[in-house]
């Protein structure tokens, strides 16, 4: 249960909590203590991830996941424009197979907004909760989200103008996406109208595919531009309510990256690759307070952590189902 | 470049604390302003599909995702670019392009619709809200010069479609393939889809009474109650055959008076204004 806890804290932008040594168990302490003295190891790892960046291997999972992405995505266009009807509607709200579904964040603002929720919104709402309760919360944004995609696209770029001096990283505080998350409540119940959905790259982006492009897109250009020039990823990390709803959602999940110590030497290639390193704190040299550690809820499952990771310290796991199985 | 001086940790956290406002006030701020195109009254003369609340209601209920779209058989509905703020992604109808012309018979946007911003109260074509047609040049009219009308109604280019019952019950017709010869211009009388409904309805309890001496049963709303346009005879004194269309209560707003009216501009237009501000979605 704290756990739980501690990741929400840490979604809504509180800094991760460190634990001392001392109250550490005593094997996890050991083990923290006695890391670094197998030199050889350490050597041989070195050299391995030295060949691997000589001569980069395809990111797997990450290529599943695009492709997961886009598959979605055009079956929400292919069953419009070819009157397929198995996906209908775009991502706020859509019916699969004649099931209602409807986005939470789009949801949320429409009832605080109507104040008034028909059956078939509530059903909807419920179907998608659980949906993503099942498979794991933010997973949403990096596997679903088509603003996800582009962004990554644009996050390629925006490191390589990095390497030249192109473009900085201002960081900014996490609590943002939190209290703009807050507002845009406050805004969608005192004003009746749904406020964010204005300026949601997820819903243009999503409508844009399926009806055509428009004015919109302008929009999207523009925080696409920020982050490639100002700020790495900075919508998903720093803005995005819809990640914090889904992002509650995944709180309590059972799919999750898991972290094994025993298995890490901190070369913090994870950290590099991850939109939301700060759920990566425990694999920080003598920080992880288990031998076990599942990450936490704003982690988006993406998964270029476990492709990135040279010595499979982190994997992903469903809870109950290893046992099953 | 100059070399900028050192922070200490904490002008560093303030800094960062800073930025963090103005981003957060920066994404607020592009999204009010989607307030402008609402209070500039900018969507307050939109024609809103079928079983639509009154405007500030549909805006907060409507979720943006566009089934009412995917649904339409003449594929009236629209959604709204940026252009329109807060209705962006928000479906309305441009008659005068495409009209509602309830080729589906059942409302299938209302049914598609996934959080009641068209209310699903609301089953059959004549309890529609969705405006009035208004005559707004009567002098253009060609019924009320007492001309006729033959060939195409808005030319060969055009893309619209209406419901041909007698060549196709199920599929709506492309509008440039049905050629008219009309030794008195009728169309906005002759396509009204209320006019049409009512002419079906009374021919089937015509037959009714005939076959078995039976009154059709209904549900109220299943055969508009009222006419919604019709001609009435005009005299100016000089012998020529005049009619001029007169639009009557029972006028849901559908627009193909507008779309199918040869003369350009349109001498009928659908006026939303009333139902944009007081709808409650149908007509009683």
């Amino acid at each position: 249960m704290s756990s739980v806890v501690e990741s929400i804290r840490v979604l809504l932008g509180g800094d991760p909590k460190r634990i001392p040594k001392s109250e550490m168990p005593d094997e996890v302490r050991e083990l923290h203590a006695r890391k670094f003295s197998d030199k050889e190891r350490i050597e041989a790892i070195r050299i391995e991830l030295a060949e691997k960046k000589a001569k980069k291997a395809p990111e797997k999972k990450r290529r599943l996941r695009w492709a997961v992405l886009l598959a979605v995505n055009l079956l929400f266009v292919l069953s419009y424009h070819l009157d397929i009807q198995l996906l209908e509607g775009a991502l706020t709200a859509s019916r699969f197979a004649g099931f209602h579904m409807a986005d939470l964040n789009s949801a949320l603002q429409v009832m605080l907004a109507f104040k008034h929720v028909v059956i078939n919104l509530l059903i909807g709402t419920s179907t998608v909760f659980v949906l993503w309760w099942l498979l794991g919360g933010r997973t949403f944004c990096s596997w679903v989200c088509p603003y996800h995609l582009v962004a990554e696209w644009a996050e390629m770029l925006h490191l390589k103008l990095r390497e030249k001096g192109l473009a900085k990283d201002i960081q900014f505080d996490r609590r943002a996406r939190a209290w703009l998350w807050a507002l845009f409540a406050v805004l969608a119940f005192v004003t009746g109208y749904t406020v964010f959905e204005t300026i949601s790259p997820t819903g243009i982006l999503s409508r844009a595919l399926i009806y055509g492009p428009g004015v919109a897109l302008v929009w999207v250009g523009l925080i696409l531009l920020f982050e490639i020039f100002f700020s790495r990823r900075a919508w998903c990390r720093y803005a995005c309510p819809i990640g914090l709803t889904y992002g509650f959602v995944g709180a309590t999940s059972p799919f999750r990256v898991h972290y094994k110590l025993p298995n890490c030497f901190h070369e913090g290639e994870c950290r590099k690759v991850c939109l939301v390193p700060h759920v990566l704190d425990t694999v920080l040299k003598g920080k992880a307070a288990a031998m076990e550690v599942d990450i936490g809820a704003d982690c988006t499952r993406c998964l270029r952590c476990v492709d990135a990771c040279p010595t499979g310290a982190l994997t992903f796991r469903y809870k109950g189902l290893e046992k099953l199985l | 470049m100059s070399k900028k001086p050192r922070l200490t940790p904490q002008q560093r956290a303030r800094r960062r604390f800073l930025n963090s406002v103005l981003l957060s006030a920066g994404v607020a701020g592009a999204s009010l302003l989607g307030f402008v195109p609402v209070l500039a009254g900018r969507l307050d003369r939109r024609v809103r599909p079928p079983g639509a609340m009154r405007e500030s209601e549909f805006l907060s209920a409507c979720i943006k995702c566009g089934q009412c779209v995917q649904v339409c058989p003449v594929e009236a509905i629209k959604l709204a670019d940026l252009t329109d703020g807060f209705g962006v992604g928000v479906p309305h109808i441009e008659p005068r392009e495409q009209a509602c012309d309830f080729s589906c018979d059942g409302l299938q946007c209302v049914l598609a619709c996934p959080t009641g911003a068209l209310i699903h109260e609301i089953a059959f074509p004549s309890q529609v809200d969705a405006g009035v047609a208004k005559v707004v040049a009567p002098a253009k009219c060609l019924a009320v010069q007492g001309k006729g009308f033959r060939g195409l109604a808005r030319g060969p280019a055009f893309k619209g479609k209406l419901r041909y019952a007698e060549i196709d019950r199920w599929h709506p017709q492309p509008v440039a393939e049905h050629p008219y010869d009309l030794e008195l211009c009728d169309l906005c009388v002759r396509q009204c889809p209320i006019e049409i409904q009512i002419a079906d309805c009374a021919k089937e309890d015509e037959k009714k009474r005939a076959q078995m001496g039976l009154v059709a049963k209904r549900q109220p709303g299943e055969c508009p109650p009222r006419h919604a346009i019709e001609l009435r005879p005009i005299d100016q004194g000089d012998g020529v055959k005049r009619m001029k269309p007169v639009i009557l209560e029972g006028c849901v707003g559908c627009g193909v008076c507008e779309m199918i009216c040869p003369v350009e501009p349109s001498v009928i237009v659908i006026d939303s204004s009333e139902s944009r501000e007081k709808s409650r979605g149908m007509r009683t």
